[in-house]
């Protein structure tokens, strides 16, 4: 499966979930956010599989005024 | 008085006018200066800063990077709990984006529990040499986030117009820049922020305006409050300031001297002198 995360296309095993997504990324347990195709990806709907051409961002808090 | 005793205090009949708290967005904070959380050498210099300051609020980017420096550190972690996060959505050039990234921010404030969620900082810019704002997408960005239910606190440029329309728009503060983002020249327009701070003011003293941006020093936060702003937000004067922490503190002073000033009404200006001492039974006999 083909993605494009924060970006950048990447393959990606099938079946992968948002939260298998976040965890492959080492972000598990942290506050992140995420986006597929533009839209907001709420925590409690982490168990969504992932499309093969989804658009997928992954956002976390940074330094910045 | 014999010269070996402690000559008394009088009682002091007259008390400085108390100030109210700084209210925005449903928040109430004795500090009136919000901190950005960029541009640090360290985490640890950022949070000694916000500790010098007494800062109660600090604002935060949404990124895809990792939240993480060199030694693998959160900045979260350098942030005291007790601190109201305020999301911004820096480095956005149009109203979508910045929708986008607000909602993000707002989904991660949510899983931290932290009060900020209902919030944003809004800044869409226009130009990456100025970083000015974009007035256009800016408003609309506004009325997409004030529809989806956020307290929109708006970044914007100093003309008295925009500043309007953005109020108008349902703003729930509005943050002209003194100057550019980061460049240190202090308040450009001071006639500018004087006519949106009366025109926004009109009818509505409560309503919060910021002065965001460009503040370089310390006489530059005091003269802000001194127009009687509500606020300061800054980052960079503080950030990069050779010592952080003790810019902030004097960042804080500077932001209670132009306060108080402004409670306690300035004297008019005046062409002319206008002698502190009687001018009748002076010893001469010079006539004018």
């Amino acid at each position: 499966m083909n993605i494009t995360l924060n970006g950048n296309p990447a393959t990606m095993e099938n079946d992968l979930t948002v939260s298998g997504l976040v965890s492959k990324m080492g972000f598990k347990g942290r506050a992140i956010a995420v986006e597929i195709n533009g839209e907001l990806v709420p925590r409690e709907q982490f168990d969504r599989l992932l499309a093969d051409g989804d658009q997928v961002e992954v956002v976390t808090l940074v330094g910045g005024g | 008085m014999s010269i070996d005793q402690p000559p008394q205090i009088e009682k002091v009949e007259s008390q400085p006018v108390q100030d109210s708290l700084f209210c925005i967005g449903g928040f109430e904070f004795r500090s009136r200066m919000i901190l950005g959380t960029g541009r640090y050498d360290s985490f640890e210099a950022m949070r000694d800063s916000f500790a010098h300051a007494e800062a109660e609020c600090v604002t935060i980017a949404v990124r895809r990077d990792k939240q993480h420096d060199s030694d693998s550190r959160n900045i979260l972690d350098f942030i005291s709990p007790e601190l109201v996060l305020l999301p911004n959505t820096a480095g956005c050039y149009d109203a979508e984006t910045a929708v986008r990234c607000a909602r993000m921010g707002r989904e991660i404030l949510r899983q931290l529990e932290n009060p900020g969620e209902r919030w944003v900082k809004l800044e869409v810019l226009g130009d990456s040499r100025t970083l000015l704002p974009d007035p256009i997408e800016t408003l609309k960005a506004t009325e997409l986030l004030v529809k989806d239910g956020f307290d929109v606190l708006c970044y914007t440029s100093d003309d008295p117009i925009v500043a309007r329309r953005l109020k108008d728009a349902g703003a729930t503060s509005v943050m002209p820049a003194g100057s550019p983002i980061g460049s240190g020249l202090g308040i450009a327009n001071e006639n500018n922020l004087r006519l949106i701070l009366e025109d926004l003011k009109r009818g509505d003293p409560e309503f919060p305006v910021i002065v965001d941006a460009g503040l370089g020093t310390a006489s530059d936060a005091a003269q802000a409050m001194e127009l009687g702003f509500d606020a300061v937000l800054l980052n960079t004067a503080v950030a990069r300031a050779a010592c952080p922490s003790t810019m902030a503190e004097a960042m804080k002073l500077g932001v209670l001297a132009g306060r108080r000033a402004f409670l306690a009404g300035r004297i008019p200006k005046s062409r002319f002198g206008s002698a502190s001492s009687p001018d009748v039974g002076v010893i001469s006999s010079r006539s004018t």
